[in-house]
Formats: C-alpha cells, structure tokens, sequence
C-alpha cells in the first residue's frame, strides 16, 4: 500500500541526492523521507475520520446511550469501543468521569472508558499504522479495547465508591440520566470545514514530536546493526516488561514522539511485546493525569487505578512476547 | 455586555482558549465580562464533559477543542 512511498524515498535519497543506499547516511535518510511522509499522510487521514465519526457521535451522545440502556455486559463493550472513536485529552478526564457518574453510569463502565480513551485514540493509531503496518495497529487496537473491558471490569468489582471524594459521592447519589441533548442538525458539507480545522490542530499539535522521534529513529536505522539490542533486552529477562511500562509512564508527553523511535528498536531487536507494553505505559498512563483525578478520589484510588491498568498492560506485553 | 465564561481545569488547551476570548474582545473593542472557571465542582454545575469549554451569555457555543481568535469574533457578533 506504501511501496510508491518507499519508492519515491529511494528516487529522492539515491538518485536526486546521490546518497549511496550502501551508506549509512543513506539508509538513515531515506528511512526519514518515507516514515515522515507515510506518518503525516496517515495522520491527516485518521484524524479527518475520527473527527466524522465524532462529529456524529460526541461524547455526551456516548455519556446518554451508557445511561439509558441496560446491556447485560455489553456495556463494557460499548464504552471500551466508545473510547477508541472519541477524541480525549488528559484534562478531559474529571469532568468526564464526574459526567459519566452524573449520569448514572457505574464506576466500572466509568473507568472502561477512561483506560480506553487515552490509550487508543487517532494520534496513536495514526503512528503506529505508519510505523508498525496495519496488523500490529490492529492488534494494539484490540488489546486496548480488552484492556479497557478487563481494567474496568475488575474496578467496577472492587467497591471503591468509598475513596471517592465526598462531593462526588454526593453526585453519585443523586445521579440521574441525562436531559436531552440540543442537536445540530447539519449536513456533513457544512461540519467538514471546523473537522478539517480540527484535524490540522491535532497534526500541528503533535508534528513537532513525531518529526523528532522519526529523525532519531533514522539515525538508529541508519546507523546502528540489525540486532543491535537483542543483547540487551530479550525475551529471557523477566523483568523487562514491568521496567517497560514503568519507563513510559513519565514520557507522556511525547508520546507522538517515542513510536517512530521504538519501531526502530523492534528493528534492531527489542521484543515486539515488550516494546507495545512501553508504548501503553508512554500513551495510557501519565501523571497529569493523575494529578487531575486527585480531585475526584484519593491516592489510593488512584493507586489502585493505576496498578490495575499497568498490571493489565504487563500481562499483555508478556503474552505478545509468548505469542509473536 | 457579553458575558463570556471560560472553564478548564488549567490545562494548555484551557488557556490557549481564554488567551483567545480576551483578544478577540480587545480586536472588536466590545465590553464583556471574562471569566475563567478552573474549580472542578463549579464546573460541573454547567454540565460539561469535555473541556475547554467556551460559554457566551450561559450558553456553551464550543467544547473540548481551542476556539481561535477568528471563530470567537464570530460567535460574539451574533
């Protein structure tokens, strides 16, 4: 799908230039054109997409559907996948959560959501589509979703309303469905100018990072040996996945950033696995985050919030370890 | 006067936008009335979800995105 891609890096790099694709030089500068092309195209596409879809479909739309239906379990299903499409930032996260209790939603379908939508959301889907290929994208997808179904699941089942702060408990008492929600009515002509100017903010945002991340990465590709790291990080040390997650955690900010550079690690030999479970922690968790939900709950709410999501990421990084 | 709320917990997105409102409001030399609501449980009085939210006279007019200088002059003109 991308070889016209690769192909016009080659005729830049080799032929316009003249760089030798036996140099290192070469190789570093070619893995740059088409990693940043094949990034920012997808990028642009994804992010247009999503913001369609969310156009339609807004997040008090979700916050009303979870409310008003009962669905045996599939609820969690719902808001899991709900997550993937809606767009989220990190100081969404406490009136969305406190939305979501408003609303009659349970803790666990709360939480659900709140695991699913940092993690997979466009930017990251954008990059790893462009770094990893459409297969490990689907699989970081799918696991993101479960992770989100299991995590929330496993919450909803520890009765922690209790270290919610006391005015959220409060809301939670006199929680009720939503009134109903004043709906612009528009053709899809007239949305696309602000998805546009939306989806070119988002790109803004975050290019600076991924041009970064994409540069170092090609100075590894170029420079560094295929196996490079196999060395150092295999799948014989237990204890690299854990470190994995825990090291990504304070990296959040440039998550953009950190995926061009760990395709170049699974390159170079650094387990599939282990590198995903990274990219959760980098992605899924972050200290804003945290810092901003100390607001709605105590510490050790957060603390067991926390853990369960990165016990669950550690286990997925074990078993794509065991499986690929 | 337009009375014109901004509310956010702080974030970079949050103050973008307020930055935004009050330049708009110095660009077209109209009294307003600028707030900007940080505190999480006066913000949930106004129902929000996503944040930042932008509200001209109590109504909510963008959420969840940075509204620019541009698209503010317009909402207030109307």
């Amino acid at each position: 799908m991308f070889n016209w891609l690769q192909n016009f890096a080659d005729w830049l790099i080799y032929s316009v230039f003249g760089i030798s694709s036996e140099t290192h030089l070469g190789e570093a500068l070619n893995f740059f054109v088409n990693d940043t092309l094949k990034i920012f195209l997808l990028l642009f596409v994804i992010t247009i997409v999503m913001g369609i879809v969310n156009s339609y479909f807004p997040v008090d739309k979700v916050r009303n559907f979870l409310s008003r239906k009962k669905m045996y379990g599939l609820e969690y299903l719902f808001a899991s996948s709900f997550g993937v499409i809606t767009p989220f930032c990190s100081c969404s996260s406490v009136p969305l959560f406190i939305g979501f209790v408003k609303g009659g939603i349970p803790l666990g379908i709360t939480f659900t959501y709140l695991i699913t939508a940092p993690l997979v959301n466009e930017v990251a889907i954008a990059i790893f589509a462009g770094a990893f290929g459409f297969k490990v994208t689907a699989l970081y997808v799918g696991t993101g979703i479960v992770l989100g179904i299991i995590g929330g699941f496993t919450l909803g089942k520890l009765k922690l309303e209790k270290h919610l702060s006391p005015w959220v408990q409060g809301i939670i008492a006199n929680a009720q469905t939503e009134e109903e929600l004043l709906e612009e009515k528009l053709t899809l002509w007239q949305r696309f100018p602000s998805i546009l100017k939306e989806a070119f903010n988002i790109v803004k945002g975050v290019a600076i990072y991924i041009i970064i991340g994409i540069a170092i990465g090609g100075m590894m590709h170029g420079f560094l040996p295929t196996g490079f790291f196999e060395h150092y990080i295999n799948k014989g040390q237990w204890y690299a996945v854990p470190l994995a997650v825990i090291m990504g955690v304070p990296m959040y900010s440039n998550a953009a950033g950190v995926i061009p550079v760990i395709q170049v690690l699974v390159a170079k030999g650094v387990p599939l696995g282990t590198a995903i479970a990274f990219m959760m922690g980098v992605i899924g968790l972050s200290l804003p985050e945290a810092m901003l939900l100390k607001k709605v709950m105590n510490w050790k709410l957060i603390a067991v919030y926390f853990g369960t999501i990165a016990f669950f990421m550690i286990v997925s990084g074990y078993l794509f370890n065991i499986i690929l | 006067m337009k009375n014109i709320k901004v509310l956010g917990p702080g974030c970079p997105k949050c103050k973008t936008t307020y930055n935004n409102v009050l330049e708009a409001v110095k660009q077209m030399g109209i009294e307003a009335d600028v707030t900007k609501i940080e505190d999480i449980e006066e913000m949930m009085k106004y129902n929000v979800l996503t944040t930042p939210v932008l509200m001209i006279d109590e109504v909510a007019k963008v959420k969840g995105r940075i509204a620019d200088v541009k698209e503010i002059k317009e909402l207030l003109s109307k």
